[in-house]
């Protein structure tokens, strides 16, 4: 079978234009998405400034054991998918399905993690839905109630990320899976590649200010 | 020849599915100046209604609950979905590949879906709005849209949100085509002033709109899950909303503005035969007033509670970006200096558009003055400002753009007389609606109420009898725009002799924009 050059899109001069207007595009749009978390970010820190004792203790209230393994997990994600991309530029492409895999086991591995920390917050009686009973030991009570609503919202807002992210690299095992020419495939694998270390660098952020500016 | 004339970008049929499904920028355009006029018409006639009921003092036509939810649709509709995508949108879908040189923007599927969910959004929100009484007007402040609102808040915020998104999608194709589909020659400092002002904006539109998209999602969690975030008493704080609602709100003005400062240096360069005076200090301002528009949000708050030295801090950078404004007018006023002026009708909106961007924005000045803000602040002044800036501003732009690459779009001439009878109708209309409204507020007439004490009437009567002018100025065009369309004289490629490599195509141009893609050698406006 001849090999048949790929062809950019009808807008483009060539492939090169292609892929620098594409990476840049993903960029930007990290840019928004980043600026989405920002006003999350900086509405915590207004709050956590007005409220400093009481967002501290209640931080204490979130397991650091869990949300330390995740940290593990997703940077742990972050190399694979790395490897990923150098897989499929040196052209193995049973290597680059095995870390696209490993990269996806261990994004649903947060997920599931993440999960099982919200049932435990569920348990502790520390989630502010309505209908549910919102039990916080100590007093400001209601400022706590403050405090867990942004930190669902937040780490939901993220996970919801994750999913996207899961969904994207189903998409690229898929592309994978029926691939001719892997110089097809770079600009697709940069730009999920972009997107999953915005999530992990996201995820880092979370990290930080939720559960390391405890007491 | 004749093949020729069959290859432009209409001839490819008018089947629904050759629009609905198009990629192509220029159709693109199209599909969205349906959208936005049908928009701008509904909000226009909310305005009417407003203006109808404001004829006398004694609150007759319109109940409170009604004028509340009369104006919240009024300017739900005209900010949401008619200002902020007007010019971007429509002629910056259109021109932006063209001006730069490319066969199309970079993501032409993108920008297709930008418009599906700008148009599904905005009918969306706009039926929830009608059908849900919604009442907290344009800004959604807390509590009036958490605590204490009956009506549909949730979806109408939710409306809001989702268009958000197309705005994102066009910032961000606007921005990649500029900076990767350049023709060859096409440096930055040649890039026409229209390319620039919708650079800018589509920088705001990508900076802004997320921090908007994060404070409606965390409203309408508070009111879907009952859980607070603004509420005071889980030490929540309304002023935070605020704080991160202008930080969007007030750069959206210049998502307004911008544009119709590019599409008016397009206007006054070609009728006046004139280089633009001071294309770099041009470039700058646009980049400087984008810049500043980020960091002047609090002064829509002097009033609120925010401290003093907050207070001050955004007062002073918001005397700051009259400095980029007015170099802007004062390089206008110098492009005009020796012309070879031609009143059309273009040119008629362009300076019209320089009269009252003047006196809006020398009335902002006013208002950034913490002290004059305390009186005048949610007074009619305050609306009559804004209207000069947006109105006068950006909507006076937006009809000079259309008119004057209307030929270019549709390869057909208008009625050169009655495009000047509607440019001068809403001149004269928009000065007699909105000049009143300014001794009005002066005097102490409030924003927002549907009843006044007499002494009032006659300026209130006025405006009324204004915005009836300023209406047929806009119903005039969308009658010899329809007939241009069908009866119109061919119009060529260039009938206005303007520079720029979109007259150096056919009109209507082909499917691609070029039959080969140009190359530039010299700067824009290179007149005579
Ligand atoms: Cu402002």
């Amino acid at each position: 079978m001849p090999i048949v050059k790929p062809a950019p899109a009808e807008q483009f001069d060539d492939m090169g234009q292609q892929r620098r207007a594409v990476l840049m595009g993903m960029w930007v749009f990290l840019v928004t998405e980043l600026l989405l978390f920002g006003g999350g970010f900086a509405m915590f820190a207004m709050y956590r400034v007005q409220h400093p004792q009481v967002f501290a203790e209640a931080a204490g209230h979130l397991s650091l054991p869990l949300a330390t393994a995740n940290t593990v997990l997703l940077l742990t994600s972050g190399l694979t998918m790395a490897l990923a991309e150098q897989a499929v530029e040196a052209g193995s492409r049973r290597l680059t399905l095995v870390f696209y895999l490993a990269t996806m086991a261990l994004g649903l591995g947060f997920l599931g993690v993440k999960g099982y920390e919200w049932y435990q917050e569920w348990q502790a009686q520390l989630m502010p839905l309505p209908g549910l009973v919102f039990a916080w030991p100590g007093n400001e009570s209601q400022q706590a109630e403050l405090f867990f609503n942004l930190y669902f919202i937040l780490t939901g807002l993220h996970a919801l990320h994750m999913v996207i992210g899961l969904g994207l690299l189903g998409v690229m095992v898929v592309l994978v899976q029926r691939w001719r020419d892997p110089h097809r495939l770079t600009r697709q694998t940069q730009v999920s590649g972009l997107y999953w270390a915005f999530v992990d660098v996201i995820w880092l952020f979370l990290f930080t200010t939720l559960y390391l500016l405890g007491p | 020849m004749t093949a020729e004339v069959h290859k432009h970008y209409l001839s490819g049929g008018w089947s629904l599915h050759s629009w609905l499904l198009t990629t192509d920028h220029k159709r693109i355009c199209w599909l969205y100046l349906v959208s936005i006029t049908g928009f701008f018409f509904l909000g226009g006639i909310a305005a009417l209604l407003i203006r109808l009921e404001l004829m006398t003092p004694p609150g007759d036509f319109l109940t409170a609950e009604g004028y509340n939810e009369t104006f919240s649709l009024h300017g739900i509709v005209m900010v949401w979905f008619f200002l902020i995508p007007s010019i971007p949108a429509t002629l910056g879908n259109f021109l932006m590949p063209m001006m730069v040189g490319a066969r199309d923007l970079a993501f032409p599927r993108l920008n297709l879906l930008s418009w599906y969910i700008y148009t599904l959004g905005g009918i969306f929100t706009i039926v929830m709005v009608i059908g849900g009484g919604v009442d907290t007007g344009w800004t959604f402040y807390t509590p009036y849209s958490s605590l204490f609102s009956s009506s549909a808040v949730i979806a109408a915020v939710a409306g809001v949100f989702i268009v958000g998104f197309s705005s994102i999608l066009t910032g961000i194709n606007f921005i990649v085509t500029t900076h990767t589909m350049r023709a060859p020659g096409m440096h930055w400092l040649r890039l026409p002033l229209f390319v620039w002002a919708n650079y800018a904006t589509s920088l705001i539109l990508v900076l802004a709109t997320p921090v908007l998209s994060v404070t409606l999602l965390l409203i309408a969690a508070e009111r879907l899950l009952g859980i607070g975030i603004f509420d005071p008493s889980l030490g929540g704080d309304p002023l935070l909303f605020q704080h991160l609602f202008w930080f969007y709100s007030h750069p959206a003005v210049y998502i307004m503005i911008l544009p119709a400062m590019g599409v008016v240096s397009e206007l006054i360069t070609c009728f006046s035969k004139n280089r633009i005076f001071g294309y770099k200090g041009m470039v700058l301002a646009i980049m400087a007033i984008s810049l500043f528009g980020f960091v002047v949000w609090g002064h829509h708050m002097f009033t609120s509670g925010q401290s003093l030295y907050a207070g001050i801090l955004f007062s002073f950078f918001s005397f700051l970006v009259a400095v980029p404004s007015a170099v802007k007018t004062l390089n206008w006023t110098a492009t005009l200096y020796r012309g070879r002026i031609t009143f059309t009708a273009p040119m008629i909106y362009g300076l019209s558009f320089l009269g009252l961007f003047a006196i809006g924005g020398l009335t902002g000045i006013f208002l950034a003055a913490l002290a004059l803000d305390v009186h005048l602040h949610d007074t009619y002044f305050i609306t009559a400002h804004f209207h000069y800036i947006m109105v006068g501003g950006a909507v006076t732009a937006y009809l000079g753009g259309l008119h004057f690459w209307w030929p270019k779009m549709t390869g057909r001439l208008y009625s050169e007389l009655w495009s000047k009878i509607a440019a001068l109708a809403l001149f004269i209309g928009f000065n007699l609606t909105f000049f009143p409204q300014f001794l009005l507020g002066y005097s102490g007439m409030p924003r927002r109420y549907h009843e006044y004490p007499e002494a009032f009437q006659l300026l209130h009567v006025m405006s009324s009898l204004g915005s009836v002018v300023l209406a047929i100025g806009y119903l005039l065009p969308l009658v010899y725009f329809t007939w241009s369309l069908f009866r119109g004289a061919p119009a060529g490629a260039n009938p206005w002799q303007a520079e720029g490599l979109e007259w150096r195509t056919a009109s209507p141009p082909p499917k691609h924009n070029f039959v080969s893609i140009p190359r530039v050698t010299e700067g824009p406006y290179a007149y005579r």
